[in-house]
C-alpha cells in the first residue's frame, strides 16, 4: 500500500499545518480527489512576514555568487526529481506527458537562467553617473525588501518559478500565495526548495484561497511589494489600493493567456528593485 | 586646526550688509495668466480663478486659473492628439532638438526664471538664480540627449513612450520639478499635462512661454494650473496612461489607491525624513556647512532634507555649538536680496504645519533653540530652528516638518546610527560625513535610502537618478533610470 503524503504549508524553511488547523480539498484536472491541502489563515500569513523579514537581510547579506550558486542547486534538484514534478503538473493541468514535461523543462531551464543573473544585475541595472562636480556617483539595484507573490493558474509550476526565482534572485525574500486549485505542484517545489540550501524563510508559500490570503499580504505594513501575477481583476485592483497604506511596489496581474514559456528578458528580475545612488567624495 | 573666529558678541553681526535686491522688473509679470492648452495660452472652459501670492509680502503677484475637470479634459485631448499625431511620429533626432532648443531658451532667459521664481515660491534669489534654474536648463540638456538613443539605453530593443503622461508637481522646486518630469518624458516620446502647485505656479507658465518660443508642436506639454481637485481630475482622467507625482506622502497614498487596477502607469516622488550622520572623525567645519545646507536650504522645504542630525556622542557638543555659532551668521529675510539666505516660507498653511510640529517638539520635551533673528512683519516666516535632546519617539524625529527644523540625536557606533537612520518609514536620502572611504561605503550599503550623500548634501545631477526607498516612494528621475518611468520595456 502507498504511503502517502501529506502537503503543508512552507514556513521558515519548516512544514507547519495551518495555524487553524483548516483544510480543504484538492482535485485534479479530472476532479479526482488529490489531497487535502492546508488552508492558511491571516495568522499564518503574518508568521510567514515574519519568516520572511527575518530572513531578508542575511539573504542580501550573501554574496551574488553564493545566490547564484543557491539558485542553481534549486535546478539540479528539481531535475532530481522531475518525473515527480511532471506527475504533479499532468494531474494538475491535464494535458499530454508531453505538454507536462516540456513545462518541467522549463522550470528548471528558469532557474538556471536567473542563477546567472545574481551576479550580472548590478552591471546591467547600475551605472557610475558623470556628475559634474568632484564626486565618484554611482547607482546599484537593491532588493525591495519582502513581497507578496500570487501565483498563476495556467502554469503551476513554470508561472510559480517565473515569479519566485526572480524576486529572490535579487536578494527579495517572499511569501507565495499558491493557486488556490492547483497548490501541488507548488508544495512540491517547496520540498526541493527546503533541501538545496535556500535558507528557511527566503521562500515561504501558503496555500487556501487567495480571496481571503492576499487582502492581508496586501494591507501587511511590513510587505514591501506585491506580485499580483496570478490574482483575478477585481482582488488585484483591491490588493493595490490596499497596499497603498504603505507605498507599496505592485506589478498586476498577467493575462490568463500569457505564455509562460517565452524568453523572459530582464524585467521581472527589474521590477522589485531599488536604485540607490551614492555621491563619493573625490579628493586628495 | 586654525584658530576659528571668535562667536559674534552679543547680537551684533561682525559685518552690516547693505541691501542689495535683485530687480523684480525682468520678471515681466502679467496680471492675469490662461492655462496653456493645445500650443496656446486659453481662457478656461470652467473658469474660476486663483491669486498667487508672494510669500514674502502677501501682494497679489497675479491671478492664475483654477482648471476644472472640463479645463482637464480639454488638455489631455489635446496631448493625446499630439501623441497621436506629430509628436508620436516624430524621430528621436527631431524631438532632442526641441529639448535641446528649450535648455538654451531656459539659459537665456535665467534671469527672469528666478526673479520670477524667488517671487512665487519666497525662497532666496540667491538659489533661484544658482541651483533651480540652472538644474533646469542642464536637464533638459541632458534628456535632450537621449531621445534619439532609447533604444540604447537598457529597456530592450524597441522601447516604446507610454502615452500622455499626467504629472502633478509640488511648490518647493517649481521650475526643476517641471524640468524633472518634462524632461525624460519627452526625450520617452510621451506627451504631457502638468499641473503646477497651487501657491506656485508662474515659473511652469513662462516655461509654457519657453515652449512656444522653441515651437514645441501643440498639445505636446499642456499646462493645467489650479488647486488639488485639479490634480484629482488629472490622475484619475482615463485618457491619461502615466502618472507621475512629487509630493507628500499622504496625497501620494491616495493617488496610488485611485489608479489602482487601472492600465496606469505610476511613479511617486514623495516626503522624508533623512538621517544626517557626523562620525568624530569628519571634517567638522565642512560637515557643519553640510549640515546647514542640509535643512536650510531652501527653507528646509526640500523632502530629501537633512532633517534629522545624527552625530557620534564624543563630538556632539562641540558640532552642536559649531552649529549654532554658523546659524547666527545666517541671513533671514527678503528672499530677492542677493545675500539673504533664508526667505519665507511658502504659504500659510505651511507655516501653521511647521509651528504645530515645533510646538510638539517643545512639549515633548526637546530643547528649542533659535539664533537672535528678527522676523519682517509681512509675509510668512520661521527662524531656523534646532533641537537637542531629541528622543527618536518624538514627533519632530519622526514626521516630516518640511521646514527650518533639525532634530539633533546622538550615538555611539556605527551599528545604532544605521539602526537610528533606518528606523523611519521613509527612505529618501541619508548624509555620512568622515574622513575614511571604507565606512562611507560600508554606511552607504546599508542605509535605506535612494540616495545616499557622503561629506555633501542637497547636491543634484541631471545624471544623477533621484528618488526613494519604502514609503518615499518608487520610481527614479534623472540618469539612465529616469527614462525608465516613461517607456513601455
Amino acid at each position: 500500500m502507498e504511503v502517502k503524503k501529506t502537503y503543508k504549508l512552507f514556513v521558515a524553511g519548516a512544514f507547519p499545518r495551518s495555524e487553524s488547523g483548516r483544510s480543504y480539498v484538492v482535485e485534479g484536472h479530472d476532479g479526482r480527489f488529490l489531497a487535502n491541502a492546508a488552508w492558511a489563515s491571516r495568522k499564518d500569513v503574518r508568521d510567514a512576514v515574519v519568516a520572511a523579514r527575518a530572513a531578508q537581510p542575511r539573504w542580501a547579506g550573501a554574496t551574488a555568487y553564493n545566490r547564484g550558486q543557491v539558485l542553481y542547486r534549486v535546478a539540479e534538484f528539481m531535475e532530481d526529481r522531475r518525473d515527480q514534478f511532471v506527475a504533479a503538473v499532468r494531474d494538475a493541468e491535464g494535458g499530454t506527458a508531453r505538454a507536462a514535461q516540456r513545462q518541467v523543462d522549463a522550470a528548471i531551464d528558469r532557474w538556471v537562467w536567473y542563477a546567472g543573473w545574481t551576479d550580472k544585475v548590478a552591471q546591467v541595472a547600475g551605472s557610475s553617473n558623470p556628475v559634474a562636480g568632484p564626486y565618484f556617483n554611482f547607482s546599484i539595484p537593491e532588493p525591495t525588501g519582502v513581497l507578496g507573490l500570487v501565483a498563476p493558474h495556467a502554469s503551476s509550476l513554470l508561472g510559480l518559478v517565473s515569479i519566485v526565482a526572480p524576486a529572490i534572485a535579487v536578494a527579495n525574500t517572499v511569501v507565495v500565495v499558491a493557486d488556490e486549485r492547483r497548490p501541488l505542484p507548488a508544495v512540491t517545489l517547496t520540498e526541493v526548495l527546503a533541501t538545496s540550501d535556500v535558507p528557511g524563510g527566503v521562500v515561504n508559500l501558503l496555500t487556501g484561497p487567495a480571496a481571503e490570503l492576499v487582502p492581508v499580504l496586501a494591507a501587511h505594513r511590513d510587505v514591501d511589494g506585491l506580485d499580483l501575477a496570478g490574482a483575478a481583476p477585481e482582488l488585484a485592483g483591491q490588493a493595490e489600493a490596499a497596499g497603498a497604506t504603505n507605498i507599496k511596489r505592485v506589478a498586476r496581474p498577467v493575462a490568463d493567456d500569457h505564455d509562460w514559456s517565452r524568453d523572459p528578458g530582464t524585467s521581472r528580475l527589474l521590477r522589485f528593485v531599488e536604485t540607490k545612488t551614492v555621491w563619493h567624495p573625490v579628493g586628495i | 586646526m586654525a584658530e576659528r573666529v571668535p562667536a559674534p558678541s552679543g547680537d551684533r553681526p561682525i559685518f552690516e550688509y547693505s541691501p542689495a535686491p535683485e530687480s523684480r522688473a525682468v520678471a515681466r509679470l502679467q496680471s492675469s495668466y490662461g492655462l496653456f492648452v493645445d500650443g496656446a495660452f486659453r481662457d478656461p472652459i470652467d473658469g474660476e480663478v486663483l491669486k498667487t501670492i508672494s510669500p514674502s509680502s502677501e501682494e497679489v503677484l497675479a491671478e492664475v486659473t483654477l482648471a476644472g475637470p472640463r479645463d482637464v479634459d480639454a488638455a489631455v485631448a489635446a496631448a493625446r492628439r499630439a501623441f497621436e499625431g506629430p509628436w508620436g511620429s516624430m524621430p528621436g533626432a527631431q524631438r532632442a532638438k526641441y529639448l535641446f532648443r528649450i535648455a538654451r531658451l531656459i539659459q537665456e532667459r535665467a534671469r527672469e526664471l528666478a526673479v520670477v521664481e524667488t517671487l512665487d515660491n519666497g525662497k532666496p534669489i540667491r538659489e533661484s538664480r544658482d541651483v533651480d534654474v540652472p538644474l533646469a536648463a542642464a536637464h533638459f540638456f541632458y534628456y535632450a540627449g537621449w531621445a534619439d538613443k532609447l533604444e540604447h539605453a537598457g529597456f530592450g530593443p524597441r522601447p516604446r513612450a507610454l502615452g500622455v503622461a499626467g504629472q502633478v508637481i509640488p511648490w518647493n522646486f517649481p521650475l526643476l520639478m517641471a524640468a524633472w518630469k518634462l524632461a525624460p518624458a519627452l526625450a520617452a516620446g510621451n506627451t504631457c499635462v502638468l499641473k503646477p502647485a497651487e501657491t506656485t505656479p508662474l515659473s511652469a507658465l513662462v516655461l509654457a512661454d519657453i515652449l512656444q518660443q522653441a515651437e514645441l508642436p501643440a498639445g505636446v506639454v499642456n499646462v493645467v494650473t489650479g488647486d488639488g481637485t485639479t490634480g484629482a481630475s488629472l490622475v484619475a482622467h482615463e485618457g491619461v496612461d502615466k502618472v507621475a507625482f512629487t509630493g507628500s506622502t499622504e496625497v501620494g497614498r491616495r493617488i496610488q489607491e485611485s489608479v489602482a487596477g487601472t492600465h496606469k502607469h505610476l511613479t511617486l516622488e514623495l516626503g522624508g525624513k533623512a538621517a544626517n550622520i557626523v562620525f568624530a572623525d569628519a571634517a567638522l567645519d565642512q560637515a557643519v556647512e553640510g549640515i546647514v545646507n542640509g535643512i536650510f536650504f531652501n527653507q528646509g522645504h526640500v523632502c530629501c532634507a537633512g532633517s534629522r542630525l545624527l552625530v557620534e556622542e564624543s563630538v556632539a557638543d562641540t558640532v552642536v555649538d559649531m552649529l549654532k555659532r554658523r546659524l547666527a551668521t545666517l541671513r533671514l529675510g527678503d528672499p530677492m536680496d542677493k545675500n539673504t539666505d533664508i526667505g519665507a516660507i511658502n504659504s500659510p498653511e505651511q507655516l501653521a504645519r511647521i509651528v504645530t510640529l515645533a510646538d510638539a517638539g517643545v512639549d515633548e520635551g526637546a530643547e528649542r533653540w533659535s539664533p537672535p533673528c528678527t522676523l519682517p512683519e509681512k509675509g510668512w516666516w520661521f527662524p531656523p530652528t534646532v533641537f537637542t535632546d531629541v528622543a527618536p519617539s518624538h514627533r519632530i524625529a519622526r514626521e516630516e516638518i518640511f521646514g527650518p527644523v533639525l532634530s539633533v540625536l546622538t550615538f555611539r557606533t556605527p551599528d545604532e546610527a544605521v539602526e537610528r537612520a533606518n528606523n523611519t518609514t521613509y527612505g529618501l536620502s541619508a548624509g555620512v560625513w568622515t574622513e575614511k572611504g571604507s565606512r562611507i561605503l560600508a554606511m552607504a550599503e546599508r542605509l535605506r535610502a535612494g540616495v545616499v550623500w557622503a561629506n555633501t548634501f542637497n547636491r543634484f545631477d541631471p545624471t544623477s537618478p533621484f528618488g526613494g526607498f519604502k514609503e518615499s516612494g518608487f520610481g527614479r528621475e534623472g540618469g539612465r533610470h529616469g527614462l525608465g518611468a516613461y517607456l513601455d520595456a
